[in-house]
Order: C-alpha cells, then structure tokens, then sequence
C-alpha cells in the first residue's frame, strides 16, 4: 500500500464516459481497455502514463455508469491509486472490489498540483508531496474497504465465504 | 426515532439492528440484475469465487439490452458468454430475443420488482425501482457476482434527503421536468452517498410511471436510491403487473433527514439539461435559438407507453423537420405492442420518425443513433456526458417527450405549447 510516482491531475465530476467510453466497452480485458483509458476525456490520454503513476480527481470522480470497466481501465493503463477530492459512490466500491486504491481529501485536493511527484502511504492516510515538500492527510479508508484491499479485492473475499 | 424508507426497507433485509446512517449492515438482495456489458465481468467474478451455483435461479434477472440486436461480432460474443452461463445456471429471467426490453422498464412490468424490495443491479439506473417503493442501487459487476453467489450484500446505511414537492403540474410540464429540477438545484453530487426520498401533496398527480422516472435519475444526483412512498397507486400498478400481497408503506412520522428540499411543481415550464452535465439546468423558453440534428424519445427513463403517448400527442398531424432524425424506441416489446394497437406508431411514422426495436443503444452511444461531430441532439434519456452519444465534440440535451416531439417538429429545442 505504498506507491511513488508522478500526478497526472483531471478535473470535477469525471464520469464513466470520459473514464471508459461505451464504445470500448466490448471487451473485459484490462490491458485493452487500459489502452483506451480516459479515452472519452481525450484521445491517446494514456500515452503520457508511465506504470505507478497517480490520478488526481476532481469532486464526484467517477460519476455515472456503474461499469466496473473503468477502474479496470484505469488499473489496466499502470494507474494503482486516485487521489481526488471526493468519489461518486459506486465508483468507490468498485475502486476497493478491483483493487484500485482511492483516497479522498475535500478541499486539500488544491494542494496537489498536475505533475507532482508524490509518495502515498495508503493505510496511514499520508500523501507526501515531493514537489512542494508539503503532507496531504487523506480521510482514512474504512475498515471494511481496508479488509477487502487486504485480501486483493473483493472476489478473494468472496472465495472464502463460499468455501 | 421513526425510520426514513431506506432504513425501514433495508431493516426488513437485514439482521442488525439499524441505529443510524453510515452504520453497514448485510441485507438479504431480493432481486440481482446485469445486462449484456456488466454481466459478462459479473460471470467471470463469478467464476473466480469458485462458487458452485447462484443462491437462487428465480432471483437473478440477466437483460441483454445495451449492444442488443448485437452490433458486431464483440457485443456478440459477449452476450453468448452470458447466454451461457444463464443455461448453465438455469436462470428463469434471461432476455435477450424476441423478449427483451430496456431492462428498467421490462422488469417493473414483468412485476419482478415492486414495494419493499431490495433489488441490485449491475446498472446504475437500477435505481429507477425506488418508484414503486423498492430499495434499489447501482453496483459493479464484481458486487453483483457476490451477489449472485451469496444471496446477500452490504450496505453503508445512507443519510436521507426528502424532498418535498408540493402544487400542481401544468399541462406540458411532467415528472422529468421536476426531476431536472431538483437535480438543477441539488447539483450532480447533491445527493452523493445519500438517498432521495420524494413527498408532498404532487405525489398523488404522479403515476407509477412517472414515479420511476424521477427514481431512474436519483444517480444523476449522485444517489444512492431514489425512494417513493407505496400508496393505491403503487399497489394498483403492481397488482396490474401480476404481484400481489404488496403493502403501504410510508416513512415514520419522527424519521430523520440530513436536508429537506421543497420544490413548488405549480407554473414549473419544461426543463432541459444542457451539455455536458445532468444538473446544467434551464427552463425551455431560454433555449429556443438552439437547433437540433436528431430527436432521441426512450431510454428506462422515458420510453415507457404514457411517454409514447405524450409525444404522440404533440405529433398528430404534424411533421417532423426535414433536418431532424427522430428514433423512437419503445422500451419493452408490450410497450411496442400497445403503441402499436393504439396508433402511437403510426402517428410517428406518418410524422418521418425511425422506430427501433427496444434497445438501450443511443443513449449511451452504443449503437442506433450515434452522433457526429458538431451534432446537437435532444433526448428524453438520462445522461448528456461530453461524447455520452458519439463524438467527443457532439452536445446532448435532455429534456422530456413533450419537449422531444416539439423539438422534432420545429428542428429547434421549443415549448410544446409553442409549436
């Protein structure tokens, strides 16, 4: 649960669309649908990604579609954490069930900037900002969201109950 | 402290005692839906739980309705993935030919839904069941595998926000009028974590149809449910669909809420949301210079029969604009039927509208209506996301069948009255 790498920031109320657009949304393959992430925001917004790097959201991140596809995108495109203001709610659950990390910090957002270098301890809630040399606390993530992530997502989880 | 709807419908699922909002509870899932792009990421979760069977074939509903007549050779192999495993399952309510609908509009009518459920669905617009009185949310394909397998959920215990809605409708002015509204005011995140439950002395102007297409755009606000109260005409409606032993249900009196809004419908004009979010809001009448290339009437939000109906009205004897593509789709195969006894479709053909077979497929850009760059179209569907219905560099307008019929007769977005 701890990640290192450069911020790539987007704006409010990034929804499903601009995350995974419907039109790729015929395959379930991350590696696929990793190619196309963000693809509804820009065209070819994948390219500037480099494995480990984090997403910096806006309010709402993740409004829409309940398409599981676009946490898989974002996974699929080397993203392993979002960092945003606030998440849409299934967008949330569905971050933690993929094993997508999402942290939200409200209006401390406006101290993480488009191209940060950033430090993320997850479970203690600590985003280091390497730029600024400035801490952003995150609110914590619940215990049960932090069981799931423990166990690799939510179909582990479920395997032990069936069992 | 008397409950609020959500928590007297969730205490009803659950075996914890529900003291108060952001406690999470397990809740026993009366219903578990997915359709033809969520499902197929549901059968393979599924498969990775290793469970050996769903908890019930009766319970689990599989709508293939997004890429449905299939669109290509992909949306294909998808839906045979879960055709497959709905055989393999013996699941009861698999759709995908000759019976399939819009998924929120085909199961109220089958009467799988209805007062007092809990109902998941691999759909954000699962929702749309809070109409007649169901606990109903959007989840990923992942939860809805759990689902499937156990038979149950969780469920953080959502704040509440009532709305209060008081006066009385004028003639073109209808229940997606009011929800734009609202959506207008409380703004896309208005109601993010929390539920939508509707009151005051409007509700009995509005029937079940109406209802459940304020509920299909709770998510619109962010919600996690959009909840009516079950009254006569919820019962009647439910009764009509084939489901019977349903029950009144009303909040507690000393119920808490985390906010009240109160709208006043009287003199309310139609509403449109411009691009490129639900909750950019205006009255029709600040609209009137824009013009549109194509007319969208159906969806789970409105292409049920009274929504045929209200564009019919507009339509008769009129023509739609040479410059306009008008796609009617009627949401479920009875609904075709009945537009069709009733002469609904004719009136659209005789006009120059495209009737499709029912499909989710332009509203979410899938198929049937896509748009190129630099098209305007209005829709009486749900989202208008930049690119939502094709090119990036498209706009969407939402507004209802009233406004969809008057917009294709004039090419311009216009007042029904104004026609």
């Amino acid at each position: 649960m701890h990640f290192k790498g450069k911020a790539h920031k987007v704006g409010d109320h990034i929804d499903t669309d601009a995350i995974i657009p419907a039109r790729c949304l015929v395959t379930t393959d991350p590696q696929e649908l990793g190619r196309n992430c963000m693809a509804g925001l820009e065209e070819n917004w994948v390219s500037r990604i480099n494995k480990g790097d984090i997403l910096l959201g806006g309010k709402n991140f993740g409004c829409g579609s309940s398409r599981e596809h676009a946490p898989i995108a974002i996974l699929g495109a080397g993203i392993p954490v979002v960092v945003a203001h606030s998440f849409a709610r299934i967008f949330y659950r569905n971050g933690f069930n993929m094993g997508l990390v999402l942290l939200e910090v409200g209006d401390e957002i406006s101290r993480l900037s488009d191209g940060d270098e950033l430090e993320i301890k997850a479970l203690e809630g600590k985003i280091i900002n390497h730029t600024t040399g400035d801490t952003v606390n995150s609110l914590p993530v619940p215990e049960f969201m932090a069981d799931i992530l423990a166990k690799g997502g939510l179909i582990n989880y479920v395997r032990e109950k069936v069992a | 402290m008397g409950k609020n709807l959500a928590e007297k419908i969730l205490q009803k699922h659950s075996p914890e005692e529900i003291k108060k909002p952001g406690q999470i509870i397990p809740c026993r899932v009366s219903l578990v839906l997915a359709n033809d792009i969520t499902a197929p990421l549901a059968v393979d979760s599924f498969r990775k739980m290793q469970a050996p069977r769903v908890f019930d074939a009766d319970k689990i509903a599989l709508v293939c309705d997004h890429f449905t007549p299939n669109k290509d050779i992909a949306s294909a192999e998808q839906v045979q993935k879960v055709r497959r495993f709905a055989r393999e399952m013996n699941i009861t309510h698999y759709y995908e030919g000759g019976n399939v609908g819009v998924e929120h509009a085909l199961l109220p009518e089958l009467g799988l839904v209805g007062p007092g459920d809990v109902v998941v669905g691999a759909d954000s617009h699962t929702c749309t069941y809070g109409g007649l009185g169901a606990f109903a949310t959007g989840m990923g394909s992942t939860d809805i595998a759990a689902a499937m397998a156990l038979g149950e959920t969780w469920f953080k215990v959502p704040e509440t926000i009532r709305v209060n809605m008081n006066g009385s409708l004028d003639e073109f002015t209808t229940s997606k009028d009011l929800i734009l509204n609202l959506i207008g005011r409380i703004k896309v995140d208005g109601a993010l974590y929390r539920a939508l439950e509707f009151a005051g002395d409007t509700l009995p102007e509005l029937d079940a149809e109406a209802r459940m297409t304020m509920a299909n755009m709770a998510i619109e606000a962010g919600g996690k449910a959009g909840l009516f109260p079950v009254d006569q005409v919820t019962l009647d409606y439910c009764r009509e669909h084939g489901r019977l032993g349903d029950h009144l249900l009303e909040p507690d009196g000393q119920a808490g809420y985390c906010m009240q809004v109160d709208m006043q419908v009287s003199g309310m004009p139609p509403q449109i949301a411009c691009p490129h979010l639900p909750d950019n809001v205006t009255g029709v009448d600040d609209l009137e210079e824009i013009k549109v290339d194509q007319v969208v009437l159906g969806s789970c939000t409105n292409g049920r029969i009274s929504d045929l109906r209200q564009a019919a009205h507009i339509l008769k004897d009129r023509k739609v604009n040479k410059n306009v593509r008008f796609i009617v789709l009627p949401a479920t195969p009875k609904i075709y039927a009945q537009a069709l006894e009733e002469g609904l479709l004719e009136i659209f053909l005789k006009a120059g509208g495209i009737i499709g077979p029912p499909t989710c497929g332009p509203c979410l850009g899938g198929h049937m209506g896509i748009l190129a760059s630099g098209e305007t179209c209005l829709a009486t569907t749900n989202r208008n996301f930049k690119g939502r219905m094709g090119s990036l560099e498209s706009k969407v307008y939402l507004g209802s069948p009233y406004v969809a019929a008057s917009t294709a007769v004039a090419g311009r977005i216009i007042h029904p009255a104004r026609v």
